[in-house]
């Protein structure tokens, strides 16, 4: 009996049952009954990999088609679910995390008006998520991933009585049409050249396509990557989907929709293999993203934007890892970070709840005293994101980097940038440490004049330009999320979170301690997710030989460190001013927000206006002219038709024997 | 000697004919004119009946019977239309009744 088909199908029934019963069931009805059907599509996931693991290694990949979906002459899509080692995977951690963060959502949403909403949208998104791994072809895939954009669009502005967050929303569903864009004429491209965009088809034809050919095809669905997971240029819109509540933020923006790009890839990694410079166009976008995320993260104040930016960040790295070909580490890289990002992501979701909402690291300070559970999962996380050994983000991130170390003449230098990203990313992640968890209690202190004056300032540099993408980036300066009600007074004493809430800390943090075991560098025994792995990719990529890698890995350890320390000096010791690192420009994202606003506001108005206006007088004046020529015309006519029968008779008379004149002479009778 | 051949039912079809469509459009009261398309068919009907004997074949006056029943039916639409006006209005005339002019 194969099961495949109720991964996704139990999540949908789990939304239909929410959208139909969902007010009944109520809070926390509702979101117990979430969690119950993504727990269960997981024990099913679980099945089916055990289901994997006892086929050989080559025949493992199930297929199941349900049925015809569109049958057009030579052109038949079906509703048909793959699973292979791939994709299999990817559901084990996006049903297994999301089990989890529903789990959090019940305490997290506690109280909330739209409780049993919000469970829908998390489930149908699940359904969603699942469909675009394991769709078989690439149609299917399209319909999850739009499937996700939409969800994440609803959940980003779920608070949406807030005109900020609801801009927030549209600008992550805008941005990603743009990514949608290059997947559609991606797909078109494939099945023009291959004529079947089934994923079991194109792997055999991918070798005879034409370099070129592939090239194309590579760089249209890589755009469709960098809009969904948010990579330069189209990246603006993760920070801004901060504006929804942290489950989603954790779920969504940081564990699974984002890394649907990397999945795709990955998937069509045949095709990559003839890509040529496409793989290099994709490994130095991920780099340069992780480079300027990173710097950008430096300087946030609100903890949810760092995480964004850091998530930006590490997807970078994913795309490093894909564009050197380096699959495996991509994908290794993918699981890990999922697991901390989640456990960060839900870490400070567990503050704000415990600071009234507030999301401005600023106004924390010596939680650790109050969130002992908290505090201890986010420690884990933050020793897992830093890269120290022997946690899960050492093992996956010192792999991408070995692997783009390798990744022909350029290597070196893109390894280079990934190091400098390994600094960037201990320090800002110990500064959110020492801000939130140490230190003194600042939210005590009742006047802060200077913070004041700050933030004062960007809201009125947003009031003055009112464009919906600057607007929305004073959303998210404010702070984002439900946090009108600023409940922060001075004498204000946090609590520790639900049992609910902890749990999942606490699982995601063992994962975060653990999950690099799944492939260790230590020998082919070790790397357990390179073997499972290797049936699905068509190309092997080669690591630097033992001791280059030792180097390396010890030189990450070392940047690690130093990132660490620096932070330390900085924000514990305060040796040296934070203003120094904090400047301007990265606290206002080297203004790429803004840019986009001034182009966008500016000459892309005035463009769009141009061609509004030509529609408006050519094409509409030469649909309209014809009409209005036809009615004058028409008006000419009109008193032919007399009424008169007889003149009518008299027409037909004339006409008869103009007919038959014509007839006679022409016929030569 | 005058022989009897198809010409003369030729020419006195179209006389029939020339007389029917003249009729139709000189005269105003539409029972007359209803009486000239009338003769206009039979002018018609005649020619038909002429070359089927001429020319040996019977399909010609097989279209004379579905013409003549096509006419009766025509006939009881039309008068029936006729009748109908003239009970609306005394002494109509056709030119009387153009409403459909545009």
């Amino acid at each position: 009996m194969n099961l495949i088909w109720l991964i996704p199908c139990l999540p949908l029934f789990g939304f239909l049952v929410l959208l139909v019963a969902g007010r009944k069931l109520g809070d926390p009805g509702a979101g117990w009954w979430g969690t119950g059907i993504v727990a269960a599509s997981f024990l099913v996931v679980v099945k089916v990999f055990f289901d994997l693991l006892a086929l050989p290694e080559e025949e493992r990949s199930l297929t199941q088609t349900l049925f015809t979906w569109i049958p057009s002459g030579s052109f038949k899509v079906s509703i048909g679910f793959l699973a292979d080692p791939l994709s299999i995977l990817m559901c084990l951690f996006i049903t297994g995390i999301g089990a989890l963060i529903h789990l959090y959502s019940i305490g997290y949403m506690k109280g909330d008006e739209k409780f049993s909403k919000f469970f829908l949208y998390l489930n149908l998104f699940l359904a969603s998520m699942l469909l675009l791994v394991l769709g078989d072809n690439l149609l299917l895939t399209f319909l999850g991933w739009e499937g996700v954009g939409t969800c994440s669009y609803l959940l980003i502005s779920f608070w949406h009585t807030d005109p900020a967050n609801a801009s927030a929303g549209k600008k992550a569903f805008v941005t990603n049409r743009i990514g949608d864009f290059g997947f559609m004429l991606g797909t078109f491209l494939v099945w023009v050249t291959v004529g079947s965009i089934n994923y079991a088809d194109i792997g055999p034809a991918a070798p005879m396509i034409a370099a070129g050919t592939a090239t194309a095809i590579a760089l249209l669905f890589f755009l469709g990557a960098v809009g969904k997971s948010a990579q330069l240029p189209l990246s603006v819109w993760l920070p801004d989907a901060m504006a929804g509540p942290t489950p989603v933020s954790a779920l969504i923006h940081a564990a699974t929709m984002v890394t649907a790009g990397v999945y795709l890839i990955t998937r069509l990694n045949p095709i990559m293999a003839q890509a040529g410079w496409a793989n290099d166009v994709i490994a130095w976008t991920g780099a340069i993203t992780a480079l300027v995320a990173a710097s950008i993260a430096i300087a946030q104040t609100d903890i949810k934007k760092v995480l964004a930016y850091s998530t930006v960040s590490q997807l970078g790295y994913m795309f490093l890892a894909v564009g050197t070909q380096n699959y495996v580490a991509g994908v290794f890289h993918m699981v890990t970070h999922a697991f901390f990002k989640a456990l960060l992501f839900l870490g400070a979701g567990s503050v704000i709840m415990a600071m009234s909402h507030e999301q401005d690291m600023r106004k924390f300070g010596n939680l650790r005293k109050y969130l002992p559970v908290t505090f201890a999962t986010f420690m884990i996380g933050w020793l897992a994101i830093s890269g120290i050994p022997p946690l899960a983000g050492f093992w996956s991130k010192d792999e991408v980097l070995a692997g783009a170390f390798n990744a022909g003449p350029a290597g070196p230098v893109l390894w280079f940038i990934g190091l400098l990203v390994a600094l960037m990313t201990a320090f800002y992640m110990t500064r959110v440490v020492i801000m939130t968890f140490f230190g003194s209690e600042k939210w005590r202190l009742t006047d802060a004049p200077h913070e004041a004056v700050e933030s004062a300032d960007l809201e009125s540099e947003a009031v003055e330009s009112m464009d919906l993408v600057t607007a929305s980036v004073a959303a998210a300066d404010h702070g984002g999320g439900h946090d009108d009600h600023h409940g922060l007074s001075p004498d204000h004493t946090p609590q520790e979170s639900h049992w609910t809430m902890t749990a999942p800390l606490v699982i995601l943090a063992g994962l975060s301690i653990f999950a690099g075991g799944i492939n260790l560098p230590f020998g082919s025994d070790f790397k357990h997710l390179e073997r499972w792995l290797e049936p699905t990719l068509a190309y092997e990529h080669e690591l630097p030989p033992v001791p280059v890698l030792v180097l390396l890995a010890f030189a990450a350890i070392a940047v690690a460190s130093l990132g660490i320390f620096l932070a330390y000096l900085v924000y514990s010791k305060h040796k040296i001013a934070a203003k120094k690192i904090e400047r301007p420009v990265l606290a206002h994202a080297w203004y790429i927000d803004e840019t986009y606003a001034k182009v966008a506001g500016g000459p892309g108005e005035a463009g769009f206006q141009g061609l509004a206006d030509f529609d408006g007088t050519v094409v509409d004046g030469a649909v309209n002219g014809v009409g209005a020529g036809v009615l004058g015309i028409g008006n000419k006519l009109r008193p032919v038709q007399s009424g008169l029968v007889r003149s009518y008779a008299l027409g037909i008379s004339i006409g008869g024997a103009l007919l038959l004149a014509f007839i006679v002479t022409r016929m030569n009778l | 000697m005058l022989a009897l051949n198809e010409t003369w039912y030729l020419v006195l079809a179209a006389m029939i004919f020339t007389i029917g469509s003249v009729g139709l459009l000189t005269r105003k009261n539409p029972l007359v004119m209803f009486m000239c398309v009338e003769l206009m068919l039979n002018a018609v009907n005649l020619t038909f009946v002429t070359f089927s004997k001429a020319l040996d074949d019977i399909a010609g006056q097989a279209i004379v019977f579905f013409v003549m029943v096509v006419a009766a039916a025509e006939v009881v639409v039309g008068l029936g239309i006729i009748v109908a006006i003239m009970r609306r209005r005394q002494g109509a005339n056709a030119d009387d009744i153009s409403l459909l002019r545009g």
